[in-house]
C-alpha cells in the first residue's frame, strides 16, 4: 500500500530532534511538511509584529533547509479543520504525523483533527518533543496531581528516568526514499506570506534582534555552550540585560531548538568539566522551570486567568486601563521599568530579572493590576512567551500562586540601579535622559530642575512624571495583599506578611451546640487558631482569628467575593456563571488559528475537583487550596498539633478515600529524609502533600 | 475543622436516605418516595435545618430557602444574619461582583437589628465607597460589635467627602455604644468622630486599626486610650504617635495592651522629619504590658531612618519596605533586644553578613526573617542560622542574593542550612524564563 505522509509543524519548527517527522518519513512513499495558518486572523490577534517576523524567519529557514533535501515547506492558508479534510483528499493522504502539543488548547484542537483523520482514514503518530518530560508521567508521579511548587517538581524529576535521548536530524537519504512531489506553481500557492500579507505595515520596522530559525537556534547553541563552559571556568556571575547573541528562550519557545538537545549537550559538557557523575538539577535551570509551567498547565484550561483556575488565589485587582497603557507603553515615569518595556517592544526579549520587575510593578507591587493584562502584552511582545510559561510566571511572580511569599516586593529605583549601577541600559532605551547624570538617572524627578533643564529633559514636560508614589502604593499592596491571604486559613504560615497579629475578638455567643462543643472557632484557645500567626506574618503570636466568629461563613464569604461566581451575589439568581462568558485570548502564530470562543469544558484534571464532594461549603473557590484538612496547618503549630493534624488526615482518608494506594517505598534509606523534606512541605505547600500519602501518618 | 464539622454533618444526612447533600436537593416530592412522612426534609426540626444553614454559604442559604415555607423561615433566623460582609464594586474598577441591591434593602430593612459583625468591601471606585457611607447611615437599629471598612484596591474612602464619611460613621458610633472593634484603616476619620465614639463605646472598645487616617490628630488618638480602658490592640501612624500617648495606654487602669502596629511613612519623601519617642516612654509601656507585640512597618528613604534605633527601642516585629541601610540593620541588632521578626525587602550591594551576625547574637527572640534584595555571602547566612538554630521558625532569603564563596556553594548551603535548623530547607526561587 502507498504511504503519503503528512507532517504538521506548529511548534517543534526543526529539523533535528523531531520525532514525528522521523515517523513520517518512516517507511513512506512520498511526504509533505505542511505549516497551516490564516492570514485573515493574523493581523487581528494579540500577537505582535516582532512575533510574527520572527515566526516567518523561521519558516523561511525551515524552507530553505527542506530545499537542500529537494523538499519544501507546504505553508497552506486557512483554519486547520477546513484545510485538512481538503489537503487529505486532493493529496491522497494516508498518514499524518505531529508533535505532542501539551496545552490545553492544543491538546482539544488535536484531539479534534486526530478524530477528522480517523475518519478519512487517515492513520496519525503524535510524539512528544516540545517538553523533556512526559508531563502525564510527572503528574502521574505527585498522585495525579502537578506539583505546585519548584520544590516538589525537582524531586518528582529527579526520581524520573533522564529524558529521551534526542534523534539526529533528518537525512538526504531518508529524504530521497519519500520524496516530495513539488508542483510547479508551489510558490503561488504555499508559499510562506510576508508581514504585509498578514496585515502589517513594515516601512521604518528595524532590523530583527532575533532572527527566528533552526539555523540560528543551532549556531547560539554552540556559542551558548561555548559560554557557559567559560562562565564554569572564571566563576564570573553574569546578568546583562541586553539582547544576548546566546539566548535560547525564543527558539525552545517555537521549538527551532529541540529542549533535549540542549539538555544533554549541557550535560555532556558538565561531566566533561566537573567530572563528577551525575549533574544537579539546578544545571538545567531554565529547562525545568519551563516544564514545570507546562506541568502546571497541561490540564488546566482556565491556567491563564484568575476565575475558574483552581491554583489560582484570588486577588481584588483594580481595573485601570489608563494606568495599564502607561506601563504596557512605557510612559509609567520610573525609567528602569519604562527601559525594560521599550526593550521588550523593540525587541521582542527582556532579562528575567527585568521581567520580575515589570511584573511586579504592574501588579502586587505598585500598580494593583491583574497579572492577566500583564501576560496579555507580554503574549503580544514577548518573542519566548509560551501560553503554560507565560501565564505561570505571571501568577508566579504576582503571588497568586505556587506558594510565593510576598513581603518582598521589587522597588522601581532601586532594583534598576542595583542591576545596572550605570544606567547605561536606561539611556540606550530612553534616549531622552541620555544626559542625566548616575545618581537621578533611575529618578530623574528628584533631580534639581537646573539639572533637568541643562540634560534637556523636564520632569512633566519631556518625560512623564511618576505615576504613583511607590513608598506609598507599595504600602497599600502590602496591606492589600495580607487581606488575601488572610483570608485564604490555609495558606497560612508560609508567607511573611500573611497576617499581622491582632487581639482574638470577643467569642461571639457559639452559634449552635455543636459549635460550642467541637469546633466553633471562638471556643478554640487562640494558639489553636489556624491563623495564629506573625506580625510579618513570619511567626507566631497567639492571637488572631479577626472577627470572623463563624470562620467558615468568614472565609466563604470573604474569598467568596472574589471567586465564587455567586456567593454574595443576587439572591433571585443564582447561578449566573461567569467563567463560561470568557473568550480565549487572541492567536498564537504557532498554532496558526484561532483561538476557539467556546468555552472549553474538560475541566475533569483540575485537582479541585476531587474536593468537591467533600465539602458543603464548597462554593468557597478558596476550598481549591484547602484540598485537604491541613486547612488548620500553620508553622507556628507545636508537634502536638501536627499529630492532631495527622489523626483527622488518617481518619479522613480512612473514611473518605480508601482506594489511594500506599506508597510502596522503595528504598528504605531515603525514607527518613523523604519524611524531613515532606514534613517541610507540608509547611510549605498545605495543597499537594494532601496528596502526598505521609509517611508520618503510617 | 472545617472538615470535622462537614462530615458529622454529612454522616447525620445518611439516616435519609437518597440525598447526601441536603443543600443541592432540588425540588421533588420525596414524600411519595419514602412511605413515612415524617422523614420529609420540610419537615425537619427549625433547629437542625438551622445548623445545616450555618455551615452554607449566604447563596447556598438563599437557594434552600426557596425550597420550602419551613426553611424560608429558617432562613430569617436573626442567628444567621449577626454577618454581614457588603461587597460594593463597580463594573469598570473591579473584576469582582457586588452583594445584590435588593440584597442589601432586605437586610436593612429585616436584618438591621440583627447585624454585629460587620464589614464592607470597596474597590477603588469612590462611588463603591459612598454606597458603603449610605448603607451605614441607615444601620440605625443596630448593635453592632465589630465594623471593618475595607478598601481592595485603591483606598477609596478618602475620596469620599469627609462629612459624608463622617456623618455616616458616626451614625454607628452612636447607635451600636457596644462596638468592640473597628478597622477603618485608609478613611477620612477626624477627631470629633473619635470623640463621638468614645463617648459612646468607651467601655467596650478593645481594637481600633486605623492607619494612614490623614485627618486624625495625635491629640484624637489620645482621648481614645485615655478613656478606653479596655483598649488591646492599636495600629495607627507614627506621626500619632507620642510619649503621652504610650504613657496613656500604660495608666494603671489600663487594660494590657497586645498589639500596637505603627507604620511609618514619609508624606513628602525625603522631607519629612521624625520625632524620637523617649525610651521611658517604651519601656512604661513594657512594664505595663510586658507581652505587647510592637509592629513598625517603615515605607521611609534610606536617610529618613536617623531618628529611629538609636537607643533601646521595644519593637518586636520589623518590617522594611524599602532599602535600608546597613548601618541601620546594625543599629537593629544593637538596640532591639524584643526582635521576633524582621523583614527587609532591599538594602545596598555590601554583603549584611556582620549586621546579620549581631541581630542573631542580640535579639534573643528572632525566630522569622525574611530578606528580599539583601546580599549576604554563604559563609555569613550559614553562620547566622547557625546561631539562631532550630528558633527561627521562618527562614526566607531569595537564592539570587545568596553570594557562593569559598566555603559554600549554593548546593552545599541547602544541606549546611536544614542540618542547623533541624528541617529541609531551601532558598525561594524566581523562575528564571
Amino acid at each position: 500500500m502507498v504511504v503519503n505522509s503528512v507532517h504538521w509543524f506548529r511548534k517543534g519548527l526543526r529539523l533535528h530532534d523531531n520525532p514525528a517527522l522521523q515517523e513520517a518519513l518512516n517507511g513512506a512513499d512520498t511526504v509533505r511538511c505542511v505549516y497551516i495558518l490564516d492570514p485573515w486572523f493574523a493581523g487581528a490577534a494579540n500577537v505582535g509584529i516582532n512575533r510574527w517576523r520572527f515566526l516567518l524567519e523561521a519558516l523561511e529557514d525551515l524552507d530553505s533547509s527542506l530545499k537542500k533535501l529537494n523538499s519544501r515547506l507546504f505553508v497552506v492558508r486557512g483554519q486547520p479543520t477546513d484545510v485538512f479534510p481538503r489537503l487529505f483528499k486532493e493529496w491522497n493522504v494516508t498518514r499524518l504525523t505531529l508533535e505532542y502539543d501539551p496545552e490545553p488548547y492544543g491538546k482539544e484542537r488535536d484531539g479534534a483533527i486526530i478524530k477528522m483523520a480517523q475518519e478519512f482514514g487517515v492513520e496519525t503518530a503524535v510524539r512528544n518533543s516540545h517538553t523533556l518530560y512526559n508531563l502525564d508521567r510527572i503528574i502521574e508521579m505527585n498522585n495525579n496531581s502537578p506539583p505546585l511548587t519548584f520544590k516538589r517538581f525537582q524531586t518528582i524529576v529527579s526520581r524520573l528516568e533522564l529524558p529521551r535521548r534526542p534523534l539526529a536530524p533528518i537525512t538526504q537519504q531518508q529524504m530521497n526514499r519519500c520524496p516530495t512531489q513539488i508542483p510547479d506553481n508551489h510558490d503561488q500557492l504555499y508559499s510562506i506570506p510576508s508581514l504585509e500579507e498578514l496585515g502589517f505595515r513594515t516601512e521604518g520596522l528595524p532590523p530583527a534582534v532575533w532572527r527566528g530559525g533552526e539555523s540560528e537556534a543551532l549556531e547560539r547553541l554552540s556559542r551558548h555552550l561555548d559560554k557557559k563552559v567559560w562562565v564554569a571556568s572564571t566563576r564570573v556571575k553574569t546578568c546583562s540585560l541586553y539582547a544576548s547573541p546566546t539566548g535560547l528562550s525564543p527558539y525552545l519557545r517555537f521549538g527551532c531548538l529541540s529542549c533535549r538537545v540542549l539538555y544533554y549537550n549541557l550535560r555532556e559538557i558538565y561531566m566533561k568539566l566537573c567530572k563528577r557523575s551525575t549533574p544537579p538539577l539546578s544545571l538545567y535551570g531554565q529547562l525545568l522551570w519551563r516544564e514545570f509551567f507546562y506541568t502546571a498547565a497541561t490540564n488546566n484550561p482556565n491556567f491563564d486567568r484568575m476565575e475558574g483556575n483552581p491554583i489560582c488565589v484570588q486577588i481584588p485587582w483594580d481595573q485601570n486601563p489608563e494606568a495599564l497603557a502607561k506601563w504596557a507603553e512605557g510612559r509609567t515615569g520610573f525609567p528602569w521599568i519604562d527601559a525594560i518595556m521599550t526593550q521588550l517592544r523593540q525587541e521582542g526579549w527582556i532579562h528575567h530579572r527585568a521581567r520580575h520587575a515589570v511584573a511586579c510593578f504592574l501588579t502586587r507591587g505598585d500598580l494593583w493590576i491583574s497579572w492577566e493584562s500583564g501576560m496579555k502584552v507580554f503574549e503580544e511582545l514577548l518573542l519566548d512567551a509560551d501560553w503554560s510559561v507565560n501565564a505561570g510566571s505571571w501568577m508566579w511572580l504576582s503571588c497568586s500562586a505556587f506558594f510565593q511569599q510576598f513581603f518582598h516586593c521589587y522597588c522601581p529605583v532601586g532594583f534598576g540601579r542595583r542591576t545596572d549601577p550605570s544606567g547605561d541600559y536606561i539611556r540606550r532605551y530612553i534616549p531622552i535622559l541620555k544626559d542625566y547624570p548616575n545618581r537621578y538617572i533611575y529618578e530623574p524627578w528628584n533631580a534639581p530642575e537646573s539639572l533637568q533643564k541643562a540634560a534637556n529633559c523636564v520632569v512633566g514636560v519631556h518625560y512623564p512624571k511618576p505615576m504613583i508614589n511607590h513608598a506609598e502604593g507599595s504600602r497599600l499592596n502590602i496591606e492589600r495583599m495580607k487581606q488575601v491571604y488572610q483570608q485564604l486559613s490555609h495558606y497560612r504560615g508560609l508567607s511573611l506578611l500573611a497576617s499581622v497579629p491582632t487581639i482574638q475578638e470577643e467569642a461571639e455567643p457559639p452559634m449552635t451546640d455543636e459549635s460550642q462543643t467541637s469546633s466553633g472557632p471562638g471556643m478554640d484557645t487562640p494558639s489553636l487558631l489556624p491563623d495564629a500567626s506573625g506580625v510579618c506574618g513570619l511567626s507566631v503570636i497567639p492571637s488572631c482569628s479577626s472577627d470572623s466568629p463563624t470562620r467558615i461563613l468568614a472565609d466563604v464569604e470573604a474569598a467568596g467575593c472574589s471567586t465564587a461566581p455567586d456567593s454574595s451575589t443576587s439572591v433571585s439568581h443564582p447561578h449566573h456563571n461567569k467563567a463560561q462568558s470568557h473568550i480565549r485570548p487572541g492567536l498564537d502564530p504557532c498554532t496558526s488559528s484561532a483561538r476557539p470562543t467556546s468555552p472549553i469544558t474538560n475541566m475533569s484534571h483540575i485537582p479541585t475537583s476531587r474536593t468537591k464532594p467533600a465539602s458543603l461549603s464548597s462554593s468557597c473557590p478558596s476550598s481549591s487550596l484547602s484540598l485537604c484538612p491541613g486547612v488548620l496547618q500553620n508553622t507556628s503549630v507545636g508537634t502536638r498539633r501536627k499529630g492532631a493534624i495527622r489523626k483527622v488526615r488518617q481518619s479522613q482518608r480512612q473514611r473518605g478515600r480508601p482506594c489511594c494506594p500506599s506508597t510502596a517505598r522503595e528504598d528504605e534509606e531515603g525514607e527518613e529524609e523523604e519524611r524531613m523534606q515532606e514534613e517541610e512541605e507540608e509547611e510549605r505547600m498545605e495543597d499537594e502533600e494532601t496528596a502526598a500519602e505521609m509517611t508520618g501518618d503510617a | 475543622m472545617k472538615r470535622r464539622r462537614t462530615s458529622n454533618l454529612t454522616s447525620k444526612c445518611h439516616t435519609f436516605p437518597s440525598h447526601k447533600e441536603p443543600a443541592k436537593r432540588q425540588k421533588r416530592p420525596t414524600s411519595s418516595l419514602t412511605p413515612f412522612p415524617v422523614r420529609d426534609w420540610g419537615n425537619l426540626p427549625h433547629h437542625v435545618v438551622l445548623q445545616i444553614f450555618q455551615h452554607l454559604s449566604l447563596v447556598d442559604r438563599a437557594r434552600a430557602s426557596s425550597v420550602c415555607r419551613c426553611w424560608n423561615s429558617v432562613f430569617h433566623t436573626p442567628d444567621l444574619w449577626r454577618r454581614f460582609e457588603f461587597e460594593l464594586n463597580q463594573p469598570a474598577t473591579s473584576y469582582l461582583r457586588s452583594t445584590h441591591p435588593d440584597l442589601i434593602q432586605q437586610i436593612i430593612k429585616k436584618h438591621a437589628q440583627h447585624l454585629q459583625y460587620v464589614s464592607f468591601k470597596v474597590d477603588s471606585c469612590t462611588e463603591s465607597a459612598e454606597a458603603a457611607c449610605d448603607i451605614l447611615s441607615q444601620l440605625v437599629n443596630c448593635t453592632i460589635k465589630t465594623l471593618g471598612l475595607i478598601s481592595t484596591a485603591r483606598p477609596s474612602f478618602m475620596d469620599v467627602s469627609q462629612a459624608h464619611f463622617v456623618s455616616a460613621l458616626t451614625v454607628v458610633f452612636v447607635n451600636s455604644k457596644s462596638l468592640s472593634s473597628i478597622k477603618i484603616d485608609d478613611t477620612p476619620v477626624d477627631d470629633p468622630s473619635l470623640k463621638v465614639l468614645v463617648a459612646n463605646n468607651s467601655d467596650t472598645l478593645k481594637l481600633l486599626k486605623m492607619s494612614s487616617c490623614p485627618h486624625v490628630s495625635p491629640a484624637g488618638i489620645l482621648c481614645v486610650a485615655d478613656q478606653c480602658h479596655g483598649l488591646r490592640e492599636l495600629a495607627l501612624n507614627y506621626h500619632l504617635l507620642s510619649d503621652e500617648l504610650l504613657l496613656a495606654l500604660s495608666s494603671e487602669k489600663h487594660a494590657h495592651l497586645e498589639h500596637l502596629r505603627i507604620d511609618v511613612v514619609s508624606e513628602n519623601p525625603g522631607q519629612t522629619h521624625f520625632h524620637t519617642i523617649k525610651r521611658s516612654s517604651w519601656d512604661a509601656l513594657i512594664r505595663h504590658s510586658p507581652k505587647v507585640n510592637i509592629v513598625m512597618y517603615f515605607f521611609l528613604y534610606e536617610e529618613e531612618f536617623e531618628p529611629f534605633f538609636c537607643e533601646e527601642t521595644p519593637v518586636t516585629h520589623l518590617y522594611f519596605g524599602r532599602a535600608v541601610s546597613k548601618e541601620m540593620l546594625g543599629r537593629i541588632g544593637l538596640n532591639c533586644p524584643r526582635l521576633v521578626e524582621l523583614v527587609v525587602c532591599a538594602n545596598g550591594l555590601e554583603p549584611l553578613d556582620e549586621e546579620l551576625i549581631r541581630i542573631a547574637e542580640r535579639c534573643k527572640s528572632l525566630t522569622a526573617i525574611g530578606l528580599g534584595e539583601c546580599e549576604v555571602t554563604c559563609s555569613g547566612f550559614v553562620e547566622f542560622v547557625k546561631m539562631c538554630g532550630g528558633r527561627l521558625t521562618q527562614l526566607s532569603i531569595m537564592e539570587e542574593v545568596l553570594i557562593p564563596d569559598s566555603s559554600y556553594n549554593m548546593e552545599q548551603i541547602h544541606s549546611e542550612v536544614s542540618k542547623h535548623l533541624g528541617r529541609m530547607w531551601f532558598p525561594d526561587m524566581m523562575p528564571t524564563w
